[in-house]
């Protein structure tokens, strides 16, 4: 486990006891030629080395002086990281893999339109063509919409450290805010999402601007069984302080048939699960009301998917 | 008579696709620009060159106890520290501002809002002059702060400025116009009164490039050379000399390539003084940039008017007065940049586009522990509140009365035939043609089919939202008699000069920021005198070559240097007369002009072109009495009254009822800004405008918490406009010439600022009638849309 | 450390700390000054520039990242004196008028028509979503990127008054280290 600096507020921007300087402190650098070249590393520097990959919310951190590592280790040649494919049932998308590239592939559009959905309205165009999302799981901003998106996938993350390589499921990789469960000296180096038939899913985020933070973000995964029933499902929010699925939602639409009853029930009950902060995106009851409409939104688009899917 | 053929096609005439004058022509700046060579403060690297950084306070209000420098001065690279102690021994810790008061360059006794300027670091590079920030150690003994401007006045207020003497209390100045007793009288006996508290909050201007400042303080000659983002170097030449001690004709300021100004380049910074101060104790130059952070949390604010305001009608929607109280946050410092006479500014044309029976405005000013400001970001003097107020106003009116808005305005605006029209607060507008551009907008936007249209999505539960605005803007400062700043009249000064080969150089007072100024000034001399544009220079931005002036902004630029450069051209023109007559060897009164060239009357062929005469007026030929050699003028233009372009903006919106977002449909803009000079420059100048105003309508907020933590400091929450965020412009025009101006125009660089957010916002609560709303202030970002659907709208501030 | 990369098609040198940000590599170690530095939280884009073919905000990413990878900067549109019809788009359509988020907002939309030659009106307000303009409002960048699109073998040379192969080639005569 990371400890981790004092965060940058995602929900907003208060001064510590410093003026931001704007540059960040000095530091030593180093690349990483291969992912046990970067492991070692990490565990010769220790806790003072951080990893920097496409640096979007490193480098900002630094710049504030908020991070202040010694060592920088800079993985970005680790071309073996940088893939998207597909293996029997299950889809491996390295770490490394930039947004842009997740937000082109037809792959993933084709087999999960929610990762389209979400990274549209992940920052902006220029942001992510640097952005990982190996970083983005691993910095584990509460508004983060990856970490939304692999709960409701039901992905599994897959670490290597000194001692070797270990996969987690997202319940076990979410530590909480901005912690995960990749220790100091380990790399996260593949997310791996199961796929399956008959199945859609779906992201819908409101933003005060483009390229902002949600307010609030929620996201669906539905996968029917032959029967037309639902046979899995996955409800996520984002920004709303949990982490996770919403098994009390999803319980309500289990075994059946996706019908709007269902989908505002399971709406209402996520609403009540979460845990919205009052903040400048807006008060408490305005972000538990948008986890409803969200969520019923997304339900109902991953539920029309799913049934093209079936059909196609 | 003599019929004219076989007349040679006249040069000057220019063509559609080149038109030597007035029209749509390319910028004659641009291509500096696309190469990436333009010059901008930050650009400047001058030998031997050191970078300063401020330390800045990060609470609100507090005590100074103690500054240790000693570990930032024995960093690495580190040349000096300066402390406010430093430059008391200097007589340089406060300095006038532009409105009468003082501002600290860096504290000495007390903090007064989150950000001001404590200490100044100067290094070999600007690494190291940030690192050095860090090594500073300061202590200070945290007070209670005032955030809210409606308590600054309460009794028991911690006041923030006990530094000046005899000060007890948060308050500036109380100002009024137009007649009360005649107002409230009407509104006593009105059929209809509608009253609403109407916000307008904090924003800032964020021009692209941040402030800056390189000083050159040469110690031999005692000469102090200062590029400067300034949009207005002569006054502050004038104010450095004052403030500095050294002697006017010793100081050269030069604003270089500017990225944008917005008003937010008009005031004098402490950083620039700072520069000034290091260059002259290290005897190198000094270059001093700030961050973005620095740019939103210290640099002038703009708006933060809290205003009560009150429309009184006939039944029939006859409008009769309007009458408003108004709060005004002017933060630690007074600093706003507006004439000295007006300390609300313009706001008095809050009367707008209508014939009224009678107005009264009173504005109090307070202080507060927030950052120094308040008139910027193309508010033309405060015009933006003022008409932002009466155009909710009137569409609150409107639905009152269950009028459409538009007709309401119909019946009410000024018409054509009362011009020059006296409003009830003293202006006198120039001219204006209201109905016609209120139809034309109408008419492009297609006004009746989007009431249909709205009609049927509003039955079946669909949000979507017309909003009109009718502005009519007071521009151009102004008549010396009545306008200055910091005692310097608001008159500009314009130099032609034509060189023997028949080219020129104009020197302008004011400052292109942006603006196309190398271009349209060009045209003027142009339009004039029928040299192409390509063939006039046009010098702006340097104290040391070009004629003074009071700078750009409040949209003066057009209205005062450019009827400054078409008198000068009309000089020269008529100089060129008499040398053309010496030259034909016949009279003046015999030749007449067409554009480029003097020729004899009744015979077309005889004549002599401006380069002719140019050459000419360096020659040999004998001239007449009273007319010199060479082929040049100057002016100085004291503009005899404002100028009041207006327009009519119509705004579509649809608003998800699930959510609360707000998406700009539709945005048509009529503009009326007089003569145009060239239309695609001001179609550019409307655009950027309108961009302002979806930005201030919908997300744009400096606000505050309670202990006067600045919660906009970075572009992460103070929220611009991205190319998603607003549509495809719908723009057209109508053109009222002003009878006063020499050249008709009007100006147009802050019309769209000025006009948009009230119709973005009228829009809004538009969208909002099926639930029965009547107000929201902005900005309206989902989350306080969704609250005034519940019946619970907030103010923002 | 010693940072190489090839900037506008040169291969250069410079010694220069880790932490020094892409953007002040350039305008202060390399003295390109086309590429501006506008925020601190990576929101404003008008340090963009192109890193192997892609726009990427120079101002989050470090001059050692940029270690062994092609930058192209503004100052490298124009080849051989002549400018990229992006450029002459900018020019015939109004799309700048401060300038300072002009570098940017051509660098990307140089990318975009690489990549996709005739994108429509949204395809290019996205492009740019990441850069913010103050100036212009958005749509006569959009016209400029248009014209490119239609004039994608235009060739310009320079402006009678204006030899781009006359401009000072960089100073690579002195190596400067950016901070102690």
């Amino acid at each position: 486990m990371i400890p981790n600096p004092v965060p940058l507020n995602s929900a907003g921007h208060t001064l510590e006891e410093e003026w931001p300087v704007q540059i960040p402190a000095q530091f030593d650098y180093v690349r990483a030629s291969t992912v046990d070249d970067a492991v070692a590393l990490l565990d010769r520097h220790g806790p003072d080395a951080r990893v920097v990959a496409g640096g979007h919310s490193l480098l900002p951190m630094m710049k504030l002086r908020l991070a202040r590592p010694e060592w920088l280790v800079d993985i970005n040649d680790l071309y073996e990281l940088d893939f998207i494919l597909r293996d029997g049932d299950t889809l491996r998308v390295g770490a490394l893999t930039r947004h842009t590239a997740l937000l082109e592939s037809k792959e993933i559009a084709r087999l999960f339109p929610i990762v389209g959905d979400a990274e549209k309205v992940i920052a902006d165009p220029t942001v992510r063509n640097r952005g990982t999302i190996g970083g983005s799981l691993c910095q584990g901003d509460p508004a983060e919409d990856l970490s939304t998106v692999c709960d409701v996938l039901r992905a599994h993350a897959v670490i290597r450290g000194p001692g070797g390589e270990r996969t987690l499921t997202m319940g076990e990789f979410h530590r909480g805010p901005y912690e995960s469960a990749v220790a100091q000296n380990e790399l996260l180096c593949e997310v791996r999402i199961p796929i399956r038939p008959r199945s859609g899913s779906a992201y819908e985020k409101v933003e005060r601007r483009v390229g902002d933070w949600a307010v609030v973000a929620a996201g669906a995964s539905i996968s029917l069984a032959e029967d037309g029933t639902v046979a899995d499902v996955g409800i996520g929010l984002t920004a709303v302080g949990l982490d996770g699925t919403i098994p009390q939602a999803e319980a309500v639409l289990l075994g059946k048939r996706p019908a709007e009853d269902l989908f505002e029930e399971a709406a209402r009950i996520a609403a009540v699960a979460c845990a919205p902060v009052a903040d400048q995106r807006g008060p408490i009851d305005y972000k538990r009301h948008l986890a409803d409409e969200l969520t019923r939104r997304v339900l109902r688009r991953a539920a029309a998917r799913a049934a093209e899917a079936q059909e196609g | 008579m003599t019929i004219i053929d076989e007349h040679a096609p006249n040069p000057a005439a220019g063509d559609a696709d080149r038109p030597i004058g007035y029209g749509r022509i390319q910028r004659k700046e641009d291509p500096r620009f696309v190469r990436g060579k333009g010059n901008y403060v930050d650009d400047i690297v001058l030998p031997g060159m050191l970078h300063g950084a401020i330390l800045r306070s990060p609470v609100a209000h507090a005590r100074l106890v103690s500054i240790d420098t000693s570990a930032a001065l024995a960093h690495p690279g580190v040349v000096a520290v300066i402390t406010g102690q430093d430059l008391l021994g200097l007589k340089l810790a406060w300095a006038p501002t532009l409105s009468a008061d003082v501002q600290a360059v860096l504290v000495t006794d007390k903090v007064r809002f989150q950000g001001q300027e404590v200490a100044f670091v100067i290094a070999e590079d600007r690494y190291a002059a940030r690192d050095a920030l860090e090594l500073i150690e300061v202590d200070y003994d945290v007070l209670t702060p005032v955030v809210d401007a409606r308590t600054a006045l309460a009794p028991g207020a911690p006041v923030v400025r006990d530094e000046l003497e005899g000060r007890t209390d948060n308050h500036i100045f109380d100002w009024e116009a137009g007649n009360a007793a005649e107002t409230d009288a009407i509104f006593a006996s009105a059929d209809v009164v509608v009253s609403q508290e109407i916000v307008y909050p904090r924003s800032h201007p964020a021009p692209m490039e941040t402030c800056g400042a390189v000083a050159d303080f040469e110690p031999i000659e005692g000469a102090l050379t200062l590029y400067e983002t300034s949009q207005a170097p002569h006054a502050h030449r004038t104010l450095f000399a004052i403030v500095s001690g050294i002697p006017e004709h010793k100081i050269r300021i030069v604003s270089p390539d500017i990225g944008g100004g917005f008003g937010n380049k008009v005031g004098i910074y402490p950083g620039y003084i700072l520069a000034v101060v290091g260059s002259i104790v290290t005897g190198r130059p000094v270059k001093w940039v700030e961050d973005r952070s620095e740019n939103l949390m210290s640099t002038s604010f703009a708006r933060d008017y809290i205003m009560q305001g009150e429309i009184a009608a006939t039944k029939d929607g006859k409008i009769l007065a309007l009458r408003t109280n108004v709060l005004a946050d002017h933060g630690a410092f007074n600093a706003t940049a507006q004439p000295t006479k007006y300390p609300a500014g313009f706001f008095h044309i809050f009367t707008g586009s209508y014939d009224l029976q009678a107005a009264h405005c009173k504005v109090t000013g307070v202080y507060t522990n927030k950052a120094p400001g308040g008139v910027a970001y193309a508010c033309s003097f405060r015009v933006t509140e003022a008409v932002y107020l009466v155009e909710r106003l009137v569409d609150m009116l409107a639905q009152k009365l269950e009028m459409d808005s538009a007709e309401l305005r119909l019946k009410n605006f000024i018409k054509p035939e009362q011009f020059p029209y006296t409003n009830k607060t003293g202006w006198e507008y120039d001219s204006g043609n209201y109905e016609r551009a209120m139809r034309l907008s109408m008419e492009m936007a297609g006004y009746d089919d989007l009431r249909r249209e709205q009609a049927e999505k509003r039955a079946k539960g669909e949000l979507m939202g017309i909003g009109i605005s009718f502005f009519t803007e007071t521009v151009g400062a102004g008549p010396r008699k009545h306008m200055d700043i910091v005692g310097l009249g608001m008159a500009d000064g314009a130099e032609l000069r034509i060189h023997p080969t028949g080219k020129a150089v104009v020197r302008i007072s004011v400052q292109s920021q942006g603006q196309g100024h190398e271009t349209t000034f060009a045209q003027i001399v142009a339009e004039e005198i029928g040299i192409p544009p390509e063939d006039i220079d046009v010098v702006h931005g340097d104290t040391d070559q070009t004629p003074f002036g009071l700078g750009t902004y409040g949209s003066r630029s057009t209205p005062v240097s450019g009827a400054a450069v078409a008198l000068v051209a009309r000089k020269v023109r008529e100089k060129a007369k008499f040398i053309a007559a010496a030259m034909l060897e016949t009279r003046p009164e015999d030749l007449e002009w067409e554009k480029g060239r003097w020729f004899v009357t009744g015979d077309p062929s005889v004549g002599k072109t401006m380069a002719e005469i140019a050459m000419g007026a360096h020659g040999t030929v004998t001239l007449p009495e009273g007319i010199d050699g060479n082929l040049d003028a100057e002016v100085t233009y004291d503009p005899p009254n404002l100028t009041f372009p207006f327009g009519a903006y119509i705004c579509v919106v649809d608003v998800d009822p699930g959510t609360g977002h707000v998406k700009v449909r539709r945005f048509i803009a009529v503009d009326d800004c007089g003569t145009r000079i060239n239309p695609m420059i001001i179609e550019g100048q409307v655009h950027g405008g309108l961009t302002d105003g979806v930005g201030m309508a919908l997300m744009q907020l400096i606000e505050f918490d309670d202990e006067g933590n600045c919660l906009g400091g970075s572009f992460m929450d103070y929220l611009i406009p991205t190319a998603m965020e607003v549509p495809d412009w719908e723009t057209g025009f109508t053109v009222t010439p002003s009878p006063h101006h020499p050249i008709g125009a009007k100006g147009i660089g802050e019309s769209a600022t000025v006009g948009s957010p009230p119709a973005i916002v009228n829009a809004v609560v538009d969208a909002l009638r099926p639930f029965g709303v009547t107000h929201m202030d902005m900005p309206c970002t989902p989350a306080r849309v969704w609250a005034a659907m519940q019946g619970r709208p907030t103010p923002p501030i | 450390m010693q940072i190489s990369m090839t900037v506008n098609g040169e291969d250069i040198t410079r010694e220069a700390e880790p932490r020094v940000l892409l953007v002040h590599f350039i305008r202060d170690v390399l003295r390109l000054t086309g590429t501006h530095w506008g925020c601190d939280t990576s929101n404003c884009g008008t340090c963009v520039v192109l890193m192997d073919g892609q726009p990427v905000k120079s101002c989050t990413v470090l001059a050692a990242m940029a270690d062994g990878h092609a930058i192209t900067t503004v100052e490298g549109l124009a080849t051989g004196g002549k400018l990229d019809p992006v450029q002459q788009g900018f020019m015939e359509e109004h799309g700048l008028q401060c300038g300072f988020c002009t570098p940017g907002m051509m660098l990307t939309a140089r990318a975009l028509l690489d990549n996709n030659p005739h994108p429509d009106d949204d395809q290019i307000r996205e492009a740019i979503s990441g850069q913010i303009c103050r100036c212009t409002g958005y749509a006569t960048i959009v016209r400029s990127v248009k014209w490119a699109s239609n004039h994608p073998a235009f060739v310009v040379s320079e402006t009678p008054d204006f030899d781009a192969a006359a401009l000072p080639a960089v100073d690579h005569s002195t190596e400067e280290e950016v901070s102690a």
